[in-house]
């Protein structure tokens, strides 16, 4: 099994540490070409308005085509590329979840903050910086864990994005969750 | 508040924002216009200043904190993260831009420095902070005290890379010196660098530094920035480099944006010469710049801090 992890800008390599711990091989996808060698891709925290400026018209027209194919999980800025609807301010989508997402929605990087919220059901501590907010869930979207009211790991059939950094925190539990959609969609 | 008892939850949302400006170009702005260009080239952060590094080299005079109004009027203009500089050891400005709500804040040596023998104690705010260094023994201090960011001095305002370029090295090699040594040395090289052993047992065992490591002073093409990254650095700030023609007259905004482009794309591409040419060529010019060589040592900015 063979993940990608888009490494344009961000904390991809928190993200390609993790993957390795849980003993999947990792590509850092660069080049829109890349995305044929991978079953996976993960779209790390960053700068949204930077990914979409590295990704040009054809990378960003290569990726939609991928996330309708093949799993994808975007935490952050990655939900925020993968979501259908964009807020403060308005920008592109890849349209793969249907829900709408507004950016920097707790504030400044002063109202970053570690809470715990509920993943299955079962306590998990969550890393939020400069966090977007999931404002609207489409029928379609299965919310897999909350902080509070708020929705803040989803799933829209093969793809899946959550509002936090799993990848700052030492619980490994929403990775798995993604390596066994997956393996659930490679078999 | 001593040494060593920051909080480590508010340690960990410090890093995790520089966490999230890796392999990114963070660029010098002085108005809401180069902010929005800035932020459409795809710049990560932008850096909110009264003056950029080469005009406070050029005018002289003492340089302090941007006006509040002005920091306020760029952080309006744009949605990604808003850093500005305090002068080193002055803790009331920087109270001042935490309840600005600026994103980072740069204990910077471009700013006249307002205290001879102290940096400001970082563990006391909320807001994260960057800090220059030379060498490892500098970027360990400025950790303990509390920086969550490290980046090289460089020499800013000259649109000179090359001390930009010995300072990583420098810090590239003493950490890899490091991780050969054994305990009773780490003690010997803790003293020879004047930073605490903690810090240095971690680097030792690592080899890396506990905060994200980034470069500035003096990048202003898209080589510089690939030069830099193939070294070491883990994302750049650009200076005078983008917006100025030369020191004192700034460059025409297609020209400015012409050029953050191809420097945001180099810092992703920094390994591949293939996307480095095609970035490359597209320019026209860069800033006019100063040679690091032929300065004195009382016009450099890198000797401050301690």
């Amino acid at each position: 099994m063979k993940i990608g992890v888009l490494a344009l800008q961000g904390d991809f390599d928190a993200h390609r540490k993790r993957l390795e711990e849980l003993g999947a091989g990792v590509v850092l996808v660069k080049k829109p070409e890349q995305l044929d060698e991978i079953d996976g891709l993960i779209i790390p925290g960053g700068e949204s308005s930077t990914f979409l400026k590295l990704l040009g018209e054809a990378g960003f027209e290569k990726l939609k085509q991928f996330v309708r194919l093949k799993p994808t999980f975007g935490t952050c800025a990655g939900a925020i590329l993968l979501a259908n609807e964009v807020e403060n301010p308005p920008q592109a989508g890849l349209g793969a979840l249907d829900i709408r997402i507004r950016r920097n929605a707790y504030g400044r990087q002063l109202d970053s903050s570690i809470r715990e919220g509920k993943f299955d059901n079962t306590p998990i501590e969550m890393v939020f910086i400069r966090a977007p907010k999931i404002e609207r869930v489409g029928p379609a979207v299965e919310i897999l864990a909350t902080e509070g009211e708020d929705p803040v790991v989803v799933r829209q059939g093969k793809v899946m994005a959550a509002t936090f950094h799993p990848e700052l925190s030492g619980d490994t539990r929403v990775h798995r969750t993604f390596l066994d959609l997956v393996s659930d969609s490679t078999s | 508040m001593s040494q060593h008892n920051g909080n480590p939850t508010s340690l960990r949302l410090k890093t995790g924002l520089a966490e999230m400006l890796k392999g990114g170009v963070i660029m010098d702005v002085t108005n809401a216009e180069q902010a929005l260009i800035a932020e459409k080239s795809g710049a990560v952060s932008v850096m909110a200043l009264e003056r950029v590094p080469a005009q406070i080299r050029a005018e002289g005079g003492v340089a302090r904190m941007a006006s509040p109004k002005k920091i306020r009027e760029i952080m309006a203009a744009v949605s990604i993260p808003v850093m500005a500089k305090c002068r080193i050891g002055h803790f009331a400005e920087a109270q001042i831009l935490q309840e600005l709500g600026v994103d980072y804040i740069d204990e910077s040596e471009v700013l006249t420095p307002a205290d001879e023998a102290h940096h400001v104690d970082k563990h006391a705010f909320n807001v994260p902070f960057v800090c220059g260094a030379r060498n490892l023994g500098e970027a360990l201090r400025r950790i303990a005290e509390g920086a969550a960011m490290i980046r090289t001095k460089g020499e800013a305002g000259t649109g000179d890379v090359v001390h930009a370029v010995k300072h990583i090295r420098q810090i590239v090699q003493e950490m890899k010196i490091l991780t050969v040594l054994s305990e009773e040395e780490l003690y010997a090289k803790a003293k020879e660098h004047q930073a605490p052993y903690e810090l240095i047992k971690l680097v030792a065992k690592e080899g890396k530094l506990p905060v994200p490591n980034f470069s500035a002073g003096g990048i202003a093409t898209p080589a510089d920035a690939s030069l830099v990254m193939q070294l070491g650095a883990e994302a750049v700030f650009v200076g005078s480099g983008i917006f100025m023609k030369d020191s004192t007259t700034f460059a025409e905004p297609e020209e400015a944006a012409k050029r953050a482009r191809a420097i945001v794309k180099a810092a992703t591409h920094f390994n591949d010469p293939k996307v480095l040419l095609e970035v490359s060529e597209n320019l026209t010019g860069a800033m006019k710049g100063l040679a690091v060589a032929a300065l004195d040592e009382a016009q450099m900015l890198q000797t401050r801090g301690w």
